[in-house]
């Protein structure tokens, strides 16, 4: 039997709820299914802040908008949350949080729970957040011993009395917890102590490192910076260079450099700033110099919202950059995908000499997950940087398409580069011939990048009436829907290389089939792509772009209307 | 035949008389008494007439775009601090679209060679005023005459720490071949500003303005003072050329990258082991 509990924690920002979710999701997920994904605002004190942890006994991957206890460590919080609460509810909080009233004809519960009061307790109202650990151990049953030394790894760089007063804060906690004897109904899985749990953020930064990433040059932006500041921790164990651009002009004119200069590099941006280096994936392009680019998509346009999720710049990454040229736009919807896909990028960048474009969302990167440990594959370590002889040609015309790329002070040769149209040599040149040939050359390289396209999972039954199709961050509430359906007539179509795409998906698509194509964003940026680049008739789009990803229960109701079948 | 030159004729799109080819002859001068192996130097250049230098000497070259020529040039020199690295471009390419790039490369201190061809026009766009344009310089664009305070490279360079701080005149050979071979000696980023007519488009600062404008520091000129030399910096009514400023040579980029702390071998050249890699995974 399906057992899943949602577990929501609302306060405001600086109230320790990310170190609260870290702590709870490393010590529970050796023993349940775990998943966890927050709701955070664009400031740094105050405001509104949420995270969600599902415990389950089945494998959860995506936001669900019912909620079974509520945590309110704030009186502001209530009202965003209370078309959330429904049967069973638990709500804790002090008395003037929450409307008991409200609740309770929602037949929910509010237990008063005086977190602060315990806090000051146990010596001071920043233990507020371990207070609350130590309170969701007891409720879930965790091992004490093994809490107290996620609380001694956590903070381990602090000095010693501020982890025993942490530990005592917790033992009240779960101490207190007993008092209500609440009972939870989800048995432990054993099974689950054979997964990792990670950030999305942390899966892109293994997966660069695993790409022989060896610098990083970029400007401060969310989502993004999550993945300069992983590879900035990384920088003196793995031998990476890090460093903070004046501008996003800068840092992947600075990423190109790198390559040229025999590094294997990425930048790290969203939106906004991917827009200005837009001259520059065109410069990658014409210099045929590689170059990785993690687009890390968040709501625009312009600033729009800064925190939250959006699907809405594939358009902006299939088609950045003046003139025509090949690229690769690869995006992780699942973990393991975070690391090998992003260190596909590295290899893909080397051996095609064009520029790749991860794109994640701040859903993805900011939630945390399981992901089961795997070896990392050396084949994609390969270099294909080759010493150059006397009369080396940095774009000699062969048979393969790719001219091999040397590197400066690497052999005897030179290795000139040049943005403007060019000769074999690399010279400048307006030879029209030259220009077509130069042209061609580089357009064909899409078929040779084609001959290595990243194939789509295909997830649920191999015969079905419907298909669902879904790339980047949806993939885990598509997943858990397929899995949690008892009809076996629909399957979810998980597309990890969005651009460009492979004539062999055709075979998913053949026409006596319903096709929905679900994205977080307005306007069905990848359904547009599967209509232009394969032809594929889609009848039905389901949208969302209010900032949140999507819900299970959405997902459930929109099918539903679809299909207008009851799910 | 020369190194850095080439043994066949090459097609060079300047001027004829533009002040640019004795630049070339003095650079490649200068390339070869100073005893570097000819792959080891790269240029990085972005776009405008004083841009195509490399593409007239046969060294590596990164020709990338315009006003990005540092970017380029400072992660070049940081995967492979062995490379000598030349960042060159005109004053609309390194002082307008690159300022930026310009401003905030000072402050990283690469050991980078900065050479930027400074004629006070946008020559391959056919005259527009650049940042170093005088007032009342007037083009098809400041049809009434420029009315911005021109751009002083070298005070700028200076409030922003930069440790040799030089200008030229193209036609003084000799103390530009000088000046450029010690800015290549020199351990961090060197400015050399190198004034030089545009014949087609600048028919006010040409040869014999910069004859009259300009002057020569004496031998006795002790460019070690920051403060005299932001004084000479700051005349630009009388032109100082010469190596204006030479300061104590300050930790560069790459000395202080967390890499190179104990481990001198370009990352370029280091493989990554996946075994540690691996770690993080299980």
């Amino acid at each position: 039997m399906r057992e899943s509990l949602t577990i929501v924690i609302s306060g405001e920002a600086g109230q320790g709820l990310q170190t609260c979710e870290d702590l709870i999701m490393n010590s529970s997920s050796k023993q349940y299914y775990v998943y966890s994904c927050s709701d955070v605002m664009s400031r740094v004190r105050g405001g509104n802040n949420t995270v969600e942890i599902r415990v389950s006994n089945f494998h959860v991957y995506a936001y669900k908008n019912k909620i079974d206890i509520l945590f309110l460590l704030n009186d502001h919080s209530f009202d965003r949350l209370k078309n959330r609460i429904g049967d069973n509810t638990i709500v804790f909080g002090e008395e003037s949080f929450a409307s008991r009233s409200f609740i309770e004809n929602k037949n929910g519960k509010f237990i008063e729970l005086n977190l602060e009061y315990l806090a000051k307790k146990a010596g001071s109202k920043l233990f507020t957040n371990t207070i609350l650990y130590g309170f969701t151990a007891g409720l879930l049953d965790l091992d004490s011993d093994k809490c107290h030394r996620q609380i001694e790894d956590r903070f381990k760089k602090l000095n010693d009395n501020i982890i025993s007063d942490n530990k005592k804060a917790f033992d009240i906690g779960y101490q207190d917890l007993k008092k209500n004897n609440i009972q939870i109904k989800v048995t432990k899985s054993e099974e689950a102590k054979n997964y990792k749990v990670l950030h999305g953020n942390t899966a892109v930064g293994i997966g660069a490192l695993a790409g022989g990433c060896n610098f990083i040059s970029a400007y401060p932006m969310s989502p993004g910076t999550g993945l300069l500041e992983y590879l900035a921790e990384k920088s003196q164990d793995f031998e990476v260079i890090v460093e903070q651009a004046e501008d996003e002009i800068a840092a992947l004119n600075m990423v190109i450099g790198a390559w040229y200069g025999g590094a294997r590099a990425i930048t790290t941006t969203s939106g906004g700033g991917f827009s200005l280096m837009h001259e520059a994936v065109s410069l990658s392009a014409m210099t045929e110099t590689p170059c990785v680019i993690h687009l890390a998509q968040r709501p625009g346009p312009a600033t729009g919202l800064p925190t939250r999720t959006e699907q809405a710049d594939l358009t902006n990454a299939v088609y950045a950059g003046h003139g025509e040229f090949s690229r690769i736009v690869l995006a992780p919807g699942k973990l393991e995908d975070g690391v090998l896909l992003t260190q596909k990028a590295f290899y893909f960048a080397d051996k095609y000499q064009v520029p790749v474009i991860i794109l994640t969302d701040q859903h993805f990167l900011e939630s945390i997950g399981q992901m089961k440990k795997f070896t990392l594959n050396e084949k994609y370590l390969k270099s294909y940087i080759v010493k150059t002889n006397k009369d080396y040609k940095r774009y000699e015309l062969n048979e393969s398409g790719i001219s091999d790329r040397g590197i400066p002070g690497y052999g005897e040769g030179f290795v000139k580069v040049d943005s403007d149209e060019h000769d074999e040599n690399g010279s400048i040149t307006e030879d029209f011939d030259m220009r077509v040939k130069m042209n061609k050359k580089r357009l064909a390289r899409k078929q040779l990048i084609l001959s290595d396209y990243v194939d789509a999972d295909l997830i649920g039954p191999k015969t079905y009436k419907h298909l669902i199709v879904g790339w980047g961050s949806t993939y885990g509430v598509l997943k858990e829907f397929i899995e949690g359906r008892e009809k076996q007539d629909t399957a979810f179509l998980y597309v990890k290389q969005v651009f460009p795409l492979d004539k062999r998906l055709l075979d998913y698509f053949s026409s006596n089939k319903t096709i929905i194509v679900i994205e977080n964003n307005s306007t069905g940026q990848f359904a547009n792509l599967l209509q232009q680049e394969l032809g594929i008739n889609i009848q039905h789009r389901v949208n969302k772009y209010s900032g949140e990803p999507f819900s299970i229960e959405e997902i459930e109701r929109s099918l539903e209307e679809v299909l207008n079948e009851k799910i | 035949m020369k190194k850095f030159d080439f043994d066949y004729p090459i097609d060079i799109a300047w001027c004829p008389g533009c002040g640019n080819f004795s630049i070339r002859d003095t650079l490649i001068d200068a390339l070869q008494e100073l005893d570097i192996n000819q792959t080891d130097v790269v240029f990085s250049s972005g776009i405008g007439q004083a841009a195509k230098m490399p593409q007239y000497i046969n060294a590596s070259y990164f020709n990338g775009l315009h006003g990005r020529a540092l970017p380029v040039a400072v992660a070049i020199k940081a995967t492979n601090p062995n490379l000598t690295v030349i960042a060159e471009g005109g004053d609309g390419d390194m002082y307008g679209e690159g300022g930026n790039h310009f401003i905030h490369n000072i402050r990283r201190n690469s050991d980078i060679t900065h050479l930027v061809h400074n004629n006070m026009v946008y020559g391959l766009t056919k005259g527009q005023a650049s940042p170093t344009s005088k007032k009342d310089f007037t083009t098809p664009v400041q049809v009434s005459g420029v009315t911005n305070e021109p751009f002083n490279p070298l005070s700028v360079a200076l409030t922003l720490g930069a440790t040799f701080v030089a200008r030229t005149f193209s036609d003084e050979k000799e103390l530009t071949k000088e000046i450029i071979k010690q800015a290549i000696n020199h351990k961090g980023y060197a400015l050399v500003d190198i004034l030089h007519p545009c014949v087609s488009f600048n028919k006010i600062n040409n040869f014999a303005w910069y004859k009259n404008n300009t002057y020569i520091l004496e031998e006795n000129y002790d460019n070690s003072n920051l403060m005299d030399s932001m004084k000479v910096a700051m005349d630009t009514e009388k032109m100082a050329l010469g190596i204006i400023y030479k300061g104590k040579e300050q930790l560069t980029f790459e000395k202080q990258l967390a890499v190179y702390q104990n481990n001198l071998t370009p990352i370029s050249f280091r493989k990554r082991d996946l075994t540690s890699v691996n770690e993080l995974i299980d």
